[in-house]
C-alpha cells in the first residue's frame, strides 16, 4: 500500500524551503500516517533533492502533518535552474512512499 | 451577528478573470480582493517602471478593472488589491481612467505607498538572509519592499475608499483589513487578528481553496475545473469563518481542499509570521456544513515581532537553456549521449558556467534519478540543459550548443528550442516596523 491510498498532499514554496502537507482522507488513518511517515523517512525519500533538514509538524485535529524541507529548491525559487523551480510536483512524490506494515 | 462576505478574485498575477466577474455578479459579496504579487513580481515591475515611469503596476490591472469595476460600483462592492506592485500611484490613476471610460460618476480610489524602502536600505547598513551587506549588490540592486500590515488599508477604508490599491503588503492583510474596518477589531486583539489572518491565508490563492490545484483522477476528482468558481469567505464579527463559492460554479469546497490550503506555504502552523500578528493555526478545526460550505475555526494569535520582512530584488545572473527531443527505440541512450556531447562541448569551448544542470524530461527532470530509477524507461525523452552565467552573451552559447546537436549530435534529435534570460532573484531582510511610514493618496471622480 502506498501513502497515496490513504492521504493527499500539496507542496508550497518559500525561498529555498519546500513544505509538504500530508492529509489523511479519513481521520481514522491519521495515526497510521503519523507512525509511518516520519521526518526521517521523508528525508530519505527525497535524498536526491533535499540538502538540509526535514521538520515535521503535527495537526491531529485535521488529520494532517506538515513537512518543512530545508534546502529543497535548488538554492531558491527565484534563481533555481530546475524545470519545476517551485517544487510544486514534490507533493506528488511524497504519495509514492510505501506504507510498510512490517514497521508498524 | 454582523457578517461580511469577501470574494477572492485572483490568486496570482496571471489568474483567470471570469471567476472574479462571477463573484461580483453572483457572490453577494461586500469586498472583492485580488492578490497578484509573487516573491519577485515587484522587482520585475520595478524594471518595467524604470523603462516607463507610468508603468510598474500589474499588467492585467486595466483588464481586471474593466471586467469588474462597473458591477462593483453599482453593488457597493469595495475592491482591495496589491496590483499596484512597484507603482501604486500610477495604478490608482489608471483605475480612475478606467472608471471614467466606463462612465462611472463617483469612485474613491486609495493608493497605499511606503512599502518601497530601497532608499533606506541604500543609506543604511543592512545584512540580508545570506549574511551579505545589501549594498554589496551595488548596481544590481533593483527593489526593496517591506511587507506592510493591515493598518494603512484600514485607514483608507475608514476614509471611504471604494478601491484600495497597494504595493507590497502581507497577503492576508488584503482580507484582514476589511474585517478590522467592518468589525472594529483592536490591533491587539490577537485571537481575532489570528482568525482574520486565517481567512486571508485561505482566500489569498483564490481557486486553490475551492478545488483548483487539487484534482487527482481516481483519488480526488473535482468537477468542472474549466469553470472553477473562486472562493468566498463569510466572516462574523467574532471571527467565525465559513468558506464557500457561487452556487453552480465549478470546483469544490471541502474540508480536504481547505486543509491543503491551510498548510500551503506554511512552516510552523503555530507561528505564521505576519506584520500584524503571529498567527497560530495549530488548533484549527473544520466542519463540512453542506455542499461547498466549510466552517473553519480555532485560529488564534500572539503579538507581532515589531519587525517587517523586506523583499530585496536584484539582478542575480543570466541563464541559458536548450532542449531537444529523442523518441523511439534507444531514445534514452541517444539523449544521454547528447548530454555527454554538450557537457564535453562546454569544456572544449570554455563556456564559463557558474552552475549547470542536465535533465531528461520524461525520465528524471522533476524528481531526479533516484525516484525515477524504479520506473520503466519512457518511449520518448527531451534533453534539457540549463546553465548559469555572468553575461547574456555567455548564456546564449548554452542553447546554441544544444541546438547544434541537430547536425553534430546523435541520430534523430528533433524539436530543439533555446532561450536565455536575465535572472532577477530575491533575498530578504528585516527592518523595524516603526521605521516604515505608509501613506495614503486618493484619486476621486
Amino acid at each position: 500500500m502506498k501513502v497515496r491510498d490513504i492521504a493527499h498532499a500539496r507542496a508550497g514554496d518559500k525561498g529555498d524551503i519546500s513544505n509538504l502537507s500530508l492529509v489523511a482522507y479519513r481521520i481514522e488513518d491519521y495515526a497510521l500516517l503519523e507512525r509511518q511517515v516520519t521526518a526521517a523517512r521523508v528525508r530519505a525519500h527525497f535524498a536526491g533533492i533535499v540538502r538540509g533538514e526535514v521538520e515535521r509538524f503535527l495537526l491531529p485535529g485535521l488529520g494532517a502533518m506538515n513537512f518543512v524541507m530545508h534546502g529543497a529548491l535548488g538554492g531558491g525559487v527565484t534563481r533555481s535552474l530546475a524545470l519545476d523551480a517551485h517544487g510544486k510536483s514534490l507533493g506528488s512524490a511524497i504519495l509514492d512512499i510505501d506504507i510498510d506494515f512490517a514497521l508498524d | 451577528m454582523k457578517q461580511i462576505r469577501i470574494g477572492a478574485g485572483a490568486g496570482y498575477s496571471g489568474d483567470r478573470i471570469e471567476p472574479a466577474v462571477e463573484l461580483a455578479e453572483k457572490g453577494d459579496i461586500d469586498y472583492l480582493i485580488f492578490e497578484c504579487l509573487a516573491e519577485r513580481t515587484i522587482a520585475l515591475a520595478q524594471q518595467a517602471r524604470m523603462n516607463d515611469p507610468a508603468l510598474g503596476y500589474d499588467p492585467l490591472l486595466e483588464q481586471r478593472m474593466l471586467a469588474v469595476l462597473r458591477t462593483c460600483s453599482e453593488k457597493g462592492i469595495r475592491i482591495v488589491t496589491n496590483m499596484g506592485a512597484a507603482n501604486p500611484l500610477a495604478a490608482a490613476a489608471k483605475i480612475r481612467q478606467v472608471a471614467q471610460s466606463l462612465g462611472l460618476h463617483k469612485l474613491k480610489i486609495a493608493a497605499i505607498t511606503g512599502d518601497d524602502v530601497l532608499d533606506r536600505l541604500r543609506a543604511g547598513d543592512y545584512l540580508d538572509d545570506t549574511g551579505a551587506n545589501v549594498n554589496d549588490l551595488g548596481e544590481r540592486l533593483l527593489s526593496a519592499n517591506a511587507y506592510l500590515g493591515a493598518q494603512p488599508l484600514v485607514e483608507a477604508l475608514a476614509q471611504g475608499a471604494d478601491v484600495v490599491v497597494t504595493g507590497r503588503v502581507a497577503d492576508p492583510a488584503l482580507v484582514l483589513a476589511p474585517l478590522i474596518h467592518e468589525f472594529g477589531w483592536a490591533m491587539d486583539d490577537w485571537e481575532r487578528l489570528g482568525q482574520g489572518t486565517l481567512a486571508g491565508h485561505l482566500l489569498e490563492c483564490a481557486g486553490q481553496v475551492s478545488g483548483g490545484y487539487f484534482a487527482d483522477p481516481g483519488y480526488k476528482d473535482v468537477a468542472n475545473l474549466a469553470r472553477l468558481g473562486f472562493p468566498i469567505g463569510v466572516v462574523s464579527a467574532d471571527g467565525a469563518l465559513e468558506i464557500t463559492k457561487v452556487a453552480g460554479s465549478g470546483g469544490a469546497v471541502t474540508t480536504a481542499t481547505c486543509t491543503e490550503q491551510l498548510l500551503y506555504e506554511i512552516h510552523d502552523p503555530a507561528a505564521y509570521l505576519t506584520p500584524d500578528v503571529v498567527a497560530d493555526f495549530s488548533n484549527v478545526s473544520m466542519t463540512q456544513l453542506g455542499p461547498d460550505r466549510v466552517a473553519v475555526r480555532g485560529a488564534t494569535g500572539h503579538p507581532n515581532s515589531g519587525m517587517l520582512k523586506v523583499s530585496i530584488g536584484y539582478i542575480d545572473s543570466y541563464v541559458g537553456e536548450g532542449q531537444i527531443s529523442y523518441a523511439g527505440p534507444g531514445a534514452v541512450a541517444r539523449a544521454r549521449l547528447a548530454q555527454e556531447i554538450v557537457a564535453e562541448r562546454f569544456r572544449i569551448t570554455g563556456v564559463p558556467l557558474d552552475e549547470v544542470r542536465f535533465d531528461l524530461i520524461g525520465l528524471n527532470a522533476i524528481h531526479g534519478e533516484a525516484l525515477a530509477a524504479s520506473h520503466p524507461e519512457p518511449y520518448e525523452v527531451r534533453l534539457r540543459v540549463a546553465g548559469r552565467t555572468a553575461t547574456m552573451a555567455q548564456a546564449l552559447r548554452i542553447g546554441n550548443e544544444v541546438e547544434a546537436l541537430y547536425t553534430c549530435g546523435p541520430a534523430g534529435g528533433g524539436g530543439a528550442t533555446k532561450a536565455a534570460r536575465q535572472v532577477v532573484a530575491v533575498r530578504s531582510t528585516l527592518v523595524p516596523a516603526a521605521d516604515v511610514c505608509a501613506a495614503i493618496h486618493f484619486e476621486e471622480i
